[in-house]
């Protein structure tokens, strides 16, 4: 009997379109219209800003805890193949990306600020709400995938997730399904080096995370995270391939977590500095602002204006906020939702709450 | 009308309510070709394609997640656990997101999607496939759980558990997938999930007990009356979630007594919960205290020994007994 190697047709490109000083490969540049570039250029903005401004608050004590995604920020080039009625399927580190889609950025305040409320998805917006534990959402991508398919519908759905994610079973599983049943996905991972204090090379030992694609029978990119051409790219062609019917992709994009996991986190115990300095100099938006001057969509007083723009738009979603915040919402919410009508045990259990509310409010009232 | 056994109602509730509305979609480990382990699905996938009865790869979590998706989308996915001891697997999902899509979308979204798993011992089979943890689910706020008890209002279950707006754990009990016949209508029929029904009436005597249980309960009833010459009254719950309390309440009051039989393990289990809301509803109505008769807080033994695990009838008349003369 033989022993002899079997012939496996794998390959996992790697996909990098924008250098560090901005310049793009003409060959491989996605032709992006102008602009698109812009509006591009201006969500990174303001999403760096609004994580900015979220990290102030959130060591003010005004919101809790949260994870900032400074670093993260062209993921939005992916989000912008999506067409609105697809699906965005994404965990808790893609604030930019559903911020692209239509979230609003009190919503986002609201639902770090310990607020239900910012959880609420309004009428037409096709994003499920972000997903805390790690992995488990990629399935739904799949679900709501099939169920477009067999609806005989064009949409796509795209699923976020991070490296460490990939050590998680529901991430195989959904890859797994996905590709079986050739449903219309495009898995992103969001590597970005470290799953709180793990380290990419202890997550998993695949040289990359791309080629866990190819154990599933589907195609696998890696793809420069920071550099929006390059997502644009393999997002598009991942999404064409989707909706054309050629089933799922797992684009793998090289990030950088710029920041800490979470606001509770600090990663000085386990990360060296001159690391994160390394990847300073990759910013994504920095690249990317580089390259927009090159074209002469862009100058510092354009960036300028912009930035203030940007700012007053935040300033104004925080007074939004404020707002809302400033008139105490109602405990007896926390029984909204439970079901789509309250069964007697919850109407009972609401009703207690509501007594204990009612004697401790009153002597207010009377004094 | 024609005489079915619980496997064939659940096919009927399956094949109607396909026919009726497209967004059904079955899927599960051997739901297609092989008709499920048990032939719940049996011909299924004839009438309706591969396409909408399903054969998924192996996998629990993934088989939850992919139905939450379906039903996040508007199908009104059914899928199969092949055994409720392998529906761990799925917990992770139904309690992470299928119990708080709709919560945490603010009532945007919603989950009608069912967990059918077949539950319970005295099978003869082997490790994982006999077990009765029908608390886990009844526990986790955004979760129904339904278990039916008989070919007739199986069906009328299942079907009102594919029309809930929210998701259903609906465990089937194995004991009595074909241990017996009833006439099932044709026509449609449904039952309200979150009602029980009173399946023996009686006025000395509650017993309070579901699914696979139901037979020995019934049996012990029989022979109180016969014995004794006590008249039991036997409440089938139906549903663990909502529990329907109203019920259980007002024949409690009225006899004072009370004996609960699930095979599950006792603490903990749904039948603590019910002796709490007599404690709390109905303690000065009381005669006796109320009495459990449970599986033990064990892993359910291989089958050589399951007969003395599993509550029979001897064990429930001896509990009806001393709850009496108490």
């Amino acid at each position: 009997m033989p022993r002899k190697e079997i012939d496996l047709t794998c390959r996992v490109e790697y996909l990098s379109i924008l250098d560090e000083d901005g310049l793009a490969d003409a060959a491989l540049d996605p032709a992006m219209p102008g602009e698109l570039l812009l509006k591009i250029h201006r969500a990174m903005l303001l999403a760096r800003r609004f994580d900015e401004r979220m990290f102030a608050m959130q060591r003010q004590g005004r919101i809790g805890t949260f994870a900032p995604v400074k670093g993260q920020e062209a993921q939005i080039a992916a989000a912008a193949v999506l067409e609105p009625d697809d699906w965005l399927v994404p965990s808790f580190r893609e604030t930019p990306s559903e911020l692209w889609r239509g979230k609003s950025m009190e919503s986002v305040l609201l639902l770090y600020g310990g607020y239900n409320e910012g959880g609420a998805i309004p009428p037409g917006l096709k994003n499920l709400p972000p997903s805390i534990p790690v992995g488990s959402q990629t399935l739904h991508a799949v679900g709501l995938a099939y169920a477009a398919r067999y609806r005989k519908e064009k949409q796509i759905a795209m699923s976020f997730f991070g490296d460490g994610a990939t050590s998680e079973g529901d991430f195989h599983e959904a890859l797994n399904f996905a590709s079986v049943f050739q449903a219309p996905v495009v898995f992103i991972c969001q590597n970005n080096h470290w799953a709180i204090s793990l380290p990419r090379s202890k997550q998993t030992q695949s040289g990359t995370i791309a080629q866990k694609a190819v154990a599933y029978g589907m195609p696998g990119l890696q793809v420069d995270g920071n550099d929006v051409l390059a997502m644009y790219a393999a997002a598009r062609e991942a999404a064409d391939r989707a909706r054309s019917g050629g089933g799922p992709t797992l684009i793998e994009a090289v990030t950088y977590r710029m920041s800490v996991h979470t606001t509770a986190d600090d990663p000085k115990k386990y990360r060296r500095e001159e690391e994160v300095q390394e990847w300073v100099k990759r910013d994504p938006i920095a690249r990317f602002q580089k390259y927009l001057a090159e074209k002469g969509l862009l100058s510092p007083e354009k960036i300028a204006a912009l930035e203030e723009d940007v700012k007053s738009e935040i300033h104004a979603a925080e007074e939004r906020w404020v707002r809302f915040t400033e008139k105490a919402p109602d405990p007896l919410d926390m029984f909204d939702h439970a079901f789509a009508e309250l069964p007697a045990h919850l109407l009972e259990q609401s009703e207690e709450l509501r007594r204990e509310l009612d004697q401790t409010r009153s002597p207010h009232e009377n004094g | 009308m024609a005489k079915m056994t619980m496997v064939q109602a659940l096919n009927l509730a399956l094949a109607q309510e396909m026919e009726k509305d497209d967004g059904v979609v079955v899927l599960g480990e051997d739901v297609g070709v092989d008709g499920g382990v048990f032939r719940v699905t049996d011909g299924l996938i004839g009438k309706f394609g591969p396409e909408r009865v399903i054969d998924t790869p192996l996998a629990e979590s993934a088989l939850a997640g992919v139905a939450i998706g379906m039903a996040l989308y508007g199908l009104k996915p059914v899928c199969e656990m092949q055994f409720a001891g392998f529906s761990y697997f799925a917990f992770h999902q139904m309690e992470s997101h299928a119990a708080r899509l709709r919560w945490r979308s603010g009532g945007r979204f919603h989950v009608p999607m069912v967990l059918r798993a077949p539950y319970g011992g005295g099978v003869r089979a082997l490790e994982h496939h006999s077990e009765a943890r029908e608390a886990y689910f009844a526990h986790t706020p955004g979760l129904k759980m339904v278990i039916p008890s008989g070919p007739r209002n199986a069906r009328a279950l299942l079907v009102s558990a594919i029309r809930d707006p929210d998701p259903v754990v609906f465990f089937e009990p194995t004991a009595i997938y074909r241990a017996f016949r009833e006439e099932v209508p044709e026509e449609e029929e449904t039952l309200p999930v979150g009602k029980s029904r009173v399946a023996r009436p009686g006025g000395d005597i509650t017993f309070i007990s579901y699914g696979s249980m139901m037979p020995p309960t019934l049996e012990a009833a029989s022979k109180l009356a016969e014995e004794d010459g006590v008249e039991a009254e036997v409440i089938d719950l139906l549903s663990i979630s909502p529990l329907d309390d109203e019920l259980f309440t007002r024949s409690v009051r009225k006899t004072g007594r009370a004996v609960l039989v699930h095979e599950a393990p006792r603490s903990f289990g749904p039948g603590a919960e019910i002796v709490a809301r007599l404690v709390e509803k109905s303690f000065l109505y009381l005669e006796a205290p109320v009495r459990r008769v449970t599986g033990f807080d064990v892993v359910i033994p291989l089958y050589q020994r399951e007969r003395e695990y599993l509550p029979g009838v001897g064990r429930i008349v001896q509990a009806a007994r001393e709850t009496l003369n108490f």
